[in-house]
């Protein structure tokens, strides 16, 4: 591996668990990029496997509905050689937090190394942080946090632009329940881009106007044409049903007719733009079809990149060492 | 009952504006003027040199639990965690299970609270059957049995009518109104302060319109019917200037203000903090620096703990699942002397806040509360201004346990809490 020659990640890598990008270094997330590379190439070879994990145990535990997120963790562990054990914890047994330890626990008795753990609760894995020993990854909490997914979007803009210094990035659509869109905030404003939110102002999150001390400067708007106007790269958020039966917006009508990503509006964008979406996709709600499946998409790039980054967070966390 | 001299302190009663070395004597139960000293000769001497001697603290907004969450709290751990803080009286919110809503009840907390009590206990009935909002309960009964004042703290009392009603109807009666301002409809589901920080949290936030609504339909309410309005924990900067006009009208309105909100910032949640959850939540530094300003110009009347004990269970969980509310009594002064050492409020101020300004709320039939004037009950707290030591939960008295202060060092520390004339709690060897 070329990633031992021309670094050391031990002493870049201070990551014990990972839990959101905002405590991440620039550096940090440089390495996870170099060592997600590494893992591109692993995944090119006909033999997808290396033994670097060969004798650890990887529990991804859910508590919400997932298919990608969790089948990309589960093949990124097994590529790296450790065994998987998924458990689906009951959502009835959300609402009190001692269940969520206890679960923790019993996963790290029967010898779990490292916890993949999805919660609908903001802030759940920072509760468990105390009482587990193990490595923990959020692979999403509540409204909070999904950073393995953003780290996903940067290795994919990566694979087209080299460097984020400067890119006019867009993010579109329900901001203010999205975990996607905060960690990607972290995340790409720590690598230089600007970052612009891009919603009808009853799914932008309170607090972004003028400075804050605890959030990254963005730009927020509610005129999608500004939003997207030379924008390089498009990221296209779920839009859940919910919330019109919880009267944030009028109706699905009026959210397509306003902000659904569509060819004509593209074109505000820079030509080369990359279009974006964290999946699943609901296809002519918040974009339409011939956008989500055409020439600028990199959907699914996107999830390619997942299993790579995936990797590259659980190598990390296992110490870095042999691969 | 042993007399009980107290030698050398520096006296500070607001009630009659004294601020003075001076000594004081404690006899039957009453404040004795100092000529009847020399006919005892066996009076209990305190040495108070160097420490500040005051009236006992009132506490407007205390959650004692009992009955129904005696895992909580109990009237008896609950008063032994006042008197450490220095309060001779405590007003009891009628949020208990059973709610405080008959006079049978409360002839039972007076009961529990005679039996048990280490200090006075006045309970608070509710305004609403079960607190449910929908049916006024029996208040002439309710405060012919002893309540003080009515409220359905932890539920704002959604309909206006229903106020309207209960406003004309406790005119008579003498007694406020307590409300706890929270218009339901714009904070359900809210955990925090809206705003940057929960949003980098993913927290669903609070606005301070829900309080400012509320406070604002009442006090319009209060106008309209002369009756005694008292805001319960104001929070926000919105809701002082709303104070500020109705009383230039000559409104009856009084407030009170924790010493959680007078000092602490919504910043305290970031990292899921569960102990610094509490409703109204913490605030921006600009509505501290409000509420500090309202006590300065009389805005607010009291300070208020809105001592809300919970288990280790109730805060030890997710942060939406975690119970709303803050162990106060014993950290409140000590909390509070750092606004006095950082300059930002007057030592006077400070103890007429917790002394005179609940007593005036209380109303005339508690005037010899709060005051150190010669008849007064003999309710004293003697405290050390410069005294630091650091915040340790588990040693509360207090069944919660539960403070964001864990671990704090405050300046400032009750010594010893007398109560009708009896040493209730002496801290070392004072």
């Amino acid at each position: 591996m070329d990633i031992e020659a021309s670094a050391k990640p031990q002493d870049i890598w201070q990551h014990r668990h990972v839990l959101d990008i905002d405590d991440f270094s620039r550096g940090e997330i440089e390495l996870v990029m170099q060592t997600a590379n590494a893992m591109s190439e692993v995944l090119s070879r006909p033999i997808k496997k290396v033994p670097a994990l060969r004798g650890k145990c990887v529990f991804t535990i859910f508590w919400e509905v997932s298919t990608r997120t969790r089948g990309s963790f589960e093949l990124a562990a097994k590529n790296l050689s450790a065994d998987v054990v998924n458990f689906t914890a009951q959502a009835s047994s959300v609402s009190k937090g001692e269940s969520l330890i206890d679960t923790l626990n019993t996963v790290e008795a029967l010898g779990a190394d490292i916890i993949v753990m999805r919660h609908p609760i903001s802030g759940a894995p920072y509760h468990a942080l105390p009482y587990v020993k193990a490595n923990l990854v959020n692979a999403g909490d509540g409204w909070h946090a999904h950073p393995t997914q953003a780290l996903l979007d940067l290795h994919t803009i990566h694979r087209h632009r080299a460097s984020l210094e400067g890119l006019k990035v867009s993010i579109i659509g329900d901001i203010k329940h999205s975990r996607v869109a905060r960690s990607n905030v972290w995340c790409l404003t720590k690598m230089g881009a600007h970052v612009v939110l891009c919603a009808p102002a009853t799914l932008l999150p309170s607090g972004l106007e003028g400075s804050c001390d605890h959030f990254p400067r963005v730009e927020v708007t509610t005129d999608i044409t500004e939003a997207l106007k030379d924008a390089d790269v498009v990221m296209v958020l779920r839009l859940q049903k919910e919330r019109m039966a919880s009267g944030i917006l009028p109706s699905l009508r009026e959210f397509i007719g306003g902000y659904q990503l569509n060819a004509a509006r593209l074109a505000f964008a820079a030509k080369d733009a990359l279009v974006m979406h964290p999946g699943p996709v609901n296809e002519e709600i918040e974009i339409t079809r011939a956008v989500a499946h055409g020439p600028q998409s990199v959907i699914r790039e996107q999830v390619a990149s997942g299993v790579a980054v995936r990797m590259a967070l659980l190598y990390l966390l296992a110490g870095g060492k042999e691969l | 009952m042993k007399d009980i001299l107290i030698k050398g302190g520096r006296v500070i009663d607001p009630s009659r504006n004294i601020d003075a070395i001076a000594d004081l004597f404690l006899s039957d139960g009453k404040v004795q003027a100092l000529t009847h000293l020399n006919q005892t000769s066996d009076a209990e001497i305190i040495d108070a040199r160097g420490l500040i001697v005051c009236p006992g603290f009132i506490d407007l907004h205390t959650h004692l639990r009992q009955p129904g969450y005696e895992y909580k709290e109990t009237i008896a751990s609950g008063t032994q965690s006042a008197a450490r803080g220095g309060f001779t009286t405590v007003c009891c919110m009628p949020n208990t299970d059973p709610p405080m809503d008959n006079a049978a009840l409360v002839g039972y907390v007076k009961h529990l609270a005679a039996q048990e009590g280490l200090i006075r206990v006045l309970p608070i009935g509710t305004i609403t059957c079960g607190r449910q909002g929908e049916d006024l309960a029996d208040m002439a009964e309710l405060s012919h049995a002893g309540v003080i004042a009515f409220s359905d703290d932890g539920s704002y009392v959604a309909s206006a009518h229903l106020v309207r009603r209960a406003m004309e109807y406790v005119r008579s009666l003498e007694v406020p109104i307590i409300e706890h301002c929270e218009e339901p409809t714009l904070s359900k589901g809210g955990q925090m302060n809206e705003g940057a920080i929960a949003t980098r949290l993913g927290l669903l936030g609070i606005p301070s319109a829900a309080e400012e609504i509320a406070a604002a339909r009442d006090i319009i309410l209060a106008e309209l019917t002369g009756a005694h309005l008292h805001l319960a924990h104001v929070s926000t900067a919105g809701t002082i200037e709303l104070i500020r006009q109705a009383k230039r009208r000559g409104v009856t309105v009084t407030a009170e203000v924790t010493p959680h909100h007078l000092t602490m910032t919504e910043e305290m949640v970031l990292g899921y903090n569960t102990q610094a959850k509490v409703n109204p939540p913490l605030r921006t530094p600009r509505d501290t620096e409000a509420l500090v300003a309202g006590l300065q110009d009389g805005t607010l009347d009291a300070i208020a703990t809105d001592h809300a004990p919970h288990t280790e269970n109730d805060k030890l969980c997710e942060f939406t699942a975690a119970a709303f509310g803050i162990s106060g009594l014993e950290t409140a002064l000590g909390s509070l002397m750092g606004l006095v050492h950082n300059h930002k409020l007057d030592i006077g101020l400070l103890i007429s806040s917790l002394t005179t300004g609940p007593s005036r709320i209380l109303g005339k039939n508690f005037a010899n509360l709060g005051t150190l004037a010669t008849g007064a009950n003999a309710d004293v707290v003697i405290f050390d201004s410069e005294a630091e030591w650091t915040v340790d939960a588990a040693a509360f008295v207090s069944k919660g346990k539960n403070t964001p202060l864990h671990g704090a060092k405050l300046k400032g520390k009750v010594l010893l809490t007398i109560y009708n004339g009896e040493i209730v709690y002496r801290y070392g060897g004072i």
